[in-house]
């Protein structure tokens, strides 16, 4: 089971004809995504990747019945080409794009409000739902089928706590990139609340990292009660203050955002925090008791 | 990027709002004439330290004279020695520019500021009755007196919510007036240069010429310099890390930390990770050094140098987990720099994922003496163990 996409879920590419666009179309169709076409300006009527190429997202949309798009649309007009699929009626949107200036996503998560449309990242390495779909950049390959859920602000970290839970015997159900940026789209809330629901997930978990509070925000939601076991590992715990640590959204601004704090309000309620980044596999499988 | 007071307040100032005359000095002979021209209207003068950290007030940085003799002493000295501050470090910054101003006779003072809430992902107002201060100092103490007040990307700061803003400050009408005209323009400065923060404090109230910005700071934000070609152009890079600006121009995260572990790693989160790794085996991060995502060869040469070069560094911990880079590359990277940069300390590597095979097959073969780990904790058990043992004599 999955939330988000699944086998059935038509994709398009935005910014498809470009290098990264190419590249990353390319190997999410050898995964079995059903990728259903890109748009490219000026490009519309053309064939890349032996998919159709459309000059918006509405044409692509018109056409294809495309229900989720991935954008590989560079910085400054990534928000619009955002905004123009969620406008086209496309309903889930994963922005790979990293370095969109701040002001662009606040007004496009404005736009975006009261729409009901999906955003994720921007910043992210995409979703995955292993054997069925991938939405993103991830290399496909070191994921399985199975029953943890991973919702990560991270990409290589990730990767790092996916192969962990491969190699232990664990497949993922769902594992989603809500990217690393300071302002980005839906966030551990909302989606630990759709795994909530999802009979194909048992346990989640959470790799937070400095900055922001969408884990402290995470933690607050966990109070009430939670049917599943949660676990999280927080990068950064050596992070200087007032530096961004590769990420926009890693840094410790005014004394808050610190790795320490984040593990403690998770630990308040009841999530297990994994200081050994080496340990993640094995942390999950035993709190599983498998 | 940070900008300095007086390109902050040359930003407010084309926006209407007022800032004290003056003048920007780099030498204590350009400081005497500007302080000649300030005493001569019969002001005493404030000498600033133009440097990219706050704290200045604390360090000395920020000084009155009333006299061109007194002037151009204090110039002389704020020029010679390094600030410190309790935002600088113990090293300190070297003060290359002083800001040198009349002096304003002020009666209430206020706070004021646009930023970015990240919780609420939008911007915000911050605003105070009671100016002068830190602010995160004011929050503590009273949190009532500060304001913050979210405003609406699509609508903008409409005169309603401005004219709120005034009233929740406990001005009064003349003052109000005036307040929200310099809070209007500090927004609209804000959106048209993509700023992450503008803050003035303290803005203060004098009888003569209503609201005047006393001291501001403006953080821009970086990614969105591209689009703001006369922006970038402020950028100093006189004091840059040398590594730092290597980093920069080829696209590679980099600070340098204050161990002795260098760490070349793709990725912001499992650079993160491999720092902390090294905490935990019991050894200090020399560096956070994140390579990026889709890198080839020569982002990985430019990387190896950076860490390698740095005479602070007593072992390298390479961490690469090959997804969309591959293994291999790194290697053919790695081996490369060490033949064109030479290597005088350990080296351990971890590369998992994609062609890691090939990869270890090309280190292996290149001749580069090096350790190979399987687990993060292994690498970094092995970089704290010959970092220390290279501290022997």
């Amino acid at each position: 089971m999955s939330i988000l996409a699944g086998s059935a879920t038509k994709v398009l590419v935005q910014g498809f004809t470009g290098r990264e666009g190419t590249f990353h179309a390319q190997r999410m169709i050898e995964y079995g995504t059903n990728i259903v076409g890109g748009t490219s300006p000026g490009k519309g009527g053309t064939t890349h990747l032996g998919r159709p190429v459309f000059g918006s997202a509405a044409e692509a949309r018109a056409a294809t019945g495309a229900d989720a798009s991935v954008v590989f649309v560079p910085p400054l007009k990534a928000a619009g080409a955002v905004r123009e699929a969620a406008e086209a009626g496309i309903g889930l949107i994963v922005c790979v794009t990293e370095g969109i200036p701040v002001l662009d996503v606040i007004e496009l998560k404005a736009r975006l409000a009261g729409r009901g449309t999906r955003l994720i990242g921007p910043n992210t390495p995409g979703i995955i739902v292993p054997g069925e779909t991938k939405i993103g950049i991830m290399p496909g390959a070191i994921h399985r089928p199975g029953p943890i859920a991973v919702i990560s602000r991270s990409g290589t970290l990730t990767y790092e706590a996916v192969h962990q839970l491969t190699a232990v015997g664990l497949g993922q159900s769902t594992a989603v990139g809500i990217g690393g940026d300071a302002i980005v789209g839906m966030g551990f809330v909302e989606l630990l609340g759709l795994f909530r629901d999802d009979p194909g997930t048992a346990a989640v978990l959470l790799i937070g990292e400095i900055g922001g509070s969408t884990e402290e925000d995470a933690a607050a939601y966990l109070r009430s009660g939670y049917p599943k076991p949660v676990l999280a590992y927080i990068a950064g715990r050596t992070a200087p203050p007032g530096r961004r640590m590769g990420h926009a959204g890693a840094i410790i601004e005014a004394g808050g955002g610190t790795a320490a704090r984040k593990a403690e309000a998770l630990r308040d309620e009841g999530v297990i925090v994994i200081d050994n980044p080496s340990a993640i596999g094995e942390t999950v499988r035993r709190r599983l008791g498998c | 990027m940070k900008l300095y007071e007086h390109q902050a307040k040359a930003i407010l100032a084309a926006h209407g709002v007022a800032i004290p005359g003056g003048g920007l000095a780099a030498t204590p002979t350009e400081a005497e004439a500007i302080a000649r021209r300030i005493i001569a209207s019969g002001r005493a003068v404030v000498l600033k330290a133009q440097i990219l950290a706050g704290g200045r007030g604390k360090g000395g940085g920020v000084r009155t004279a009333a006299s061109l003799e007194e002037a151009r002493r204090m110039a002389e000295a704020m020029f010679a020695a390094r600030l410190i501050t309790p935002q600088t470090g113990p090293a300190g910054l070297p003060v290359r520019r002083l800001l040198l101003e009349a002096s304003v006779d002020i009666g209430r003072q206020v706070y004021l500021a646009a930023t970015i809430d990240r919780h609420l992902g939008q911007a915000i107002v911050l605003a105070s009755g009671q100016g002068g201060m830190e602010i995160e100092d004011l929050a503590r103490s009273s949190p009532s007196a500060v304001i913050r007040q979210p405003i609406p990307a699509l609508e903008g700061l409409s005169p309603a919510l401005a004219g709120m803003i005034a009233s929740a400050c406990g001005l009064n009408a003349p003052e109000a007036a005036g307040f929200t005209a310099v809070l209007t323009a500090l927004w609209k400065a804000f959106l048209e240069c993509d700023a992450g923060l503008i803050e003035i404090n303290p803005l203060g109230w004098s009888a003569a010429g209503g609201w005047i910005a006393l001291d501001a700071k403006m953080v821009l934000d970086d990614a969105a310099l591209p689009r703001h070609p006369e922006l970038t152009a402020l950028r100093d890079t006189t004091d840059e890390d040398r590594r730092e600006a290597r980093a920069a121009a080829s696209g590679i995260s980099y600070i340098r930390l204050d161990g002795d572990i260098g760490c070349l790693v793709n990725g912001a989160g499992l650079a993160m990770a491999t720092a902390d790794m090294i905490e935990q085996a019991g050894g200090r991060p020399a560096n956070f050094l994140d390579i990026g995502g889709g890198v080839g060869e020569d982002a990985v040469r430019e990387g190896f140098w950076i860490v390698a070069s740095d005479p602070g560094v007593r072992a390298v911990l390479i961490n690469v987990f090959g997804g969309i880079v591959r293994c291999d590359l790194v290697a053919r990277g790695i081996s490369r720099a060490s033949r064109d940069f030479g290597l005088h300390v350990p080296l351990v590597v971890r590369m998992l994922g994609t062609n890691a095979e090939a990869g270890r097959r090309i280190l292996a073969e290149s001749g580069l003496d090096y350790l190979s780990a399987e687990t993060m904790d292994e690498a970094a058990a092995m970089a704290v163990a010959a970092a220390a043992a290279g501290d022997k004599p």
